[in-house]
């Protein structure tokens, strides 16, 4: 007997349909084989990195992928490279570390140890930019760092702290404009492999993995930086994480967003004074 | 097709000498237009954080912003992509992300109007502006294949006309006119909004 099919999605509004059909099936796929949940990242760009992956592996589809996905583990950790963006930079966003050294560090003076999350820290780039300003101001030495990541790979690399040799002069200029006080070339060696930066700078530092959506706090702070990070999840995860930084910050404690990022939505806007508009950062009052 | 009146979402990418077309556009959309705008221009992240937003604002009735992450889209409202993140649309609000640039650009063109392609579909309006690359070509044949409309500045009356001409090879129904016809076109696409008494 022939098979009724009531839809047949052959129009490209029809295929997008299936294709968020697609999409959901991976997610879900993904958490109940692997446990990592991405059921509430940002739909739209996630799709866009999800078919990055599919035609890497020519999967033809986004349910073609989920079938390679759940046999081949080797799969799932290229995607999870995919599907967790790792693009950052040293003094990315200079402005941003020129107003950390006027309006934070002198709160942290005042303090005799100050702990510090950066909550995905990716490659690395700013944790060491942070270090190399706490020094330059002479709190490194009383200042833990603690740097977490979702994904282990990158978490390995910023520990090497080795970056490209061709991005030194970028970052250089990014140095100058944060407000550097030396010159940037005495924090690192210039080997073959990159640009092998200063030993030193992660004396103070903790890598660790951490996921954002899953895991509890460990700790508490009195500064977290998360920039770049929650753009990426929908505004219901983003509410939960915001409730996990504020669980974790000291009373006074700093909150570190990304430019275009904001406490807007989360309900904990009154909790919250804003001490730097331009560049979000917050300061924990009630 | 969908019915005049009915688009709700204006999607424009412009690149080398997109400020003053994009400038001669919003001058003449009225502060009642019934659907938001937004746009993405290839610009230096080094540039004037407000100083593009404001030159946008000085000249329109419409509220310019420069889109913030998960910004609801709302009408009379113009969104702008801001310099070195992509901007997406995703059912009625705002994305941003800082995935690598497509083809050089971020903010990318196309990425912009294949998210407003597949969220608004038939009530989506894609418009190619002045640029010397081919970036926003692929975005508006997926508008036009989601049943929305593409627009193109008439690749004659460019600064530089690569962007327009790469536009209308990928997408050949495109409506091709001059600037000064673009605004008048998306009033009468996109309709007023009825004023609340
Ligand atoms: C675009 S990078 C931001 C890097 C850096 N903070 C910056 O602003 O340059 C985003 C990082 O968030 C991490 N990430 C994504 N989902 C996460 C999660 N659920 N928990 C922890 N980190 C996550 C990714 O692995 C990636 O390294």
């Amino acid at each position: 007997m022939a098979v009724q099919v009531e839809h047949q999605p052959s129009s490209a509004e029809g295929q997008l349909e299936t294709e968020t059909l697609e999409l959901h099936l991976l997610l879900e796929g993904i958490y109940r084989q692997y446990g990592f949940d991405f059921r509430e990242y940002a739909p739209v760009s996630l799709k866009r990195r999800v078919w990055r992956r599919v035609q890497a592996e020519r999967a033809g589809t986004i349910a073609g992928l989920l079938a390679l996905v759940l046999h081949d583990a080797e799969v799932m950790e290229r995607l999870l490279l995919d599907l967790s963006i790792n693009v950052t930079s040293m003094f990315r966003d200079p402005t941003f570390y020129a107003a950390f050294r006027e309006q934070v560090v002198p709160a942290l003076r005042t303090y005799p140890f100050t702990r510090i999350w950066v909550a995905g820290c990716s490659t690395g780039e700013e944790v060491y930019s942070l270090s190399i300003l706490l020094q330059e101001e002479g709190i490194y030495d009383r200042t833990r760092i603690y740097a977490t990541d979702i994904n282990e790979t990158v978490l390995g690399r910023a520990r090497e702290g080795v970056f490209p040799l061709e991005k030194m002069q970028e970052y250089t200029e990014n140095y100058i404009r944060a407000g550097g006080k030396r010159s940037f070339s005495e924090y690192y060696l210039a080997k073959y492999e990159g640009a092998l930066f200063d030993r030193a700078l992660t004396d103070n530092v903790v890598w660790a993995p951490h996921n954002l959506v899953q895991d509890r706090s460990f700790n508490t702070f009195n500064v977290i930086l998360c920039r770049n990070v929650l753009i990426y999840f929908d505004r219901a995860l983003q509410t939960r994480v915001h409730q996990l930084f504020y669980d974790s910050l000291e009373r006074l404690g700093i909150l570190a967003l990304g430019h275009k990022e904001s406490i807007r939505f989360t309900g904990l806007e009154s909790a919250y004074q804003e001490l730097n508009m331009q560049e979000k950062l917050y300061r924990k009052v009630q | 097709m969908t019915d005049t009146g009915a688009y709700r979402l204006v999607a424009i990418g412009a690149s080398w000498g997109g400020l003053d077309v994009l400038r001669d556009i919003l001058r003449d959309l009225p502060a009642e237009l019934d659907a938001a705008v937004v746009i993405a221009q290839h610009r230096s992240p080094d540039s004037h954080p407000t100083a593009f937003r404001d030159l946008l604002g000085a000249v329109t009735h419409l509220k310019v912003r420069e889109a913030s992450d998960k910004d609801a889209v709302r009408p009379g409202t113009v969104y702008i992509a801001a310099p070195d993140y992509h901007l997406l649309i995703d059912s009625g609000s705002v994305s941003l992300s800082t995935d690598e640039p497509v083809l050089y650009a971020r903010p990318s063109i196309d990425v912009l109007f294949e998210t407003a392609a597949e969220s608004y579909r038939d009530r989506c309006i894609g418009v190619v502006l002045t640029g010397a690359n081919d970036d926003g070509s692929r975005g508006l044949a997926r508008v036009v294949e989601l049943g929305g409309r593409a627009i193109v500045q008439d690749p004659e009356t460019a600064q530089r006309d690569e962007m327009p001409r790469a536009a209308l090879r990928a997408a050949p129904t495109a409506r091709v006119i001059p600037v000064a016809e673009i605004a008048p076109l998306l009033v009468e696409l996109c309709g007023l909004a009825r004023v609340a008494v």
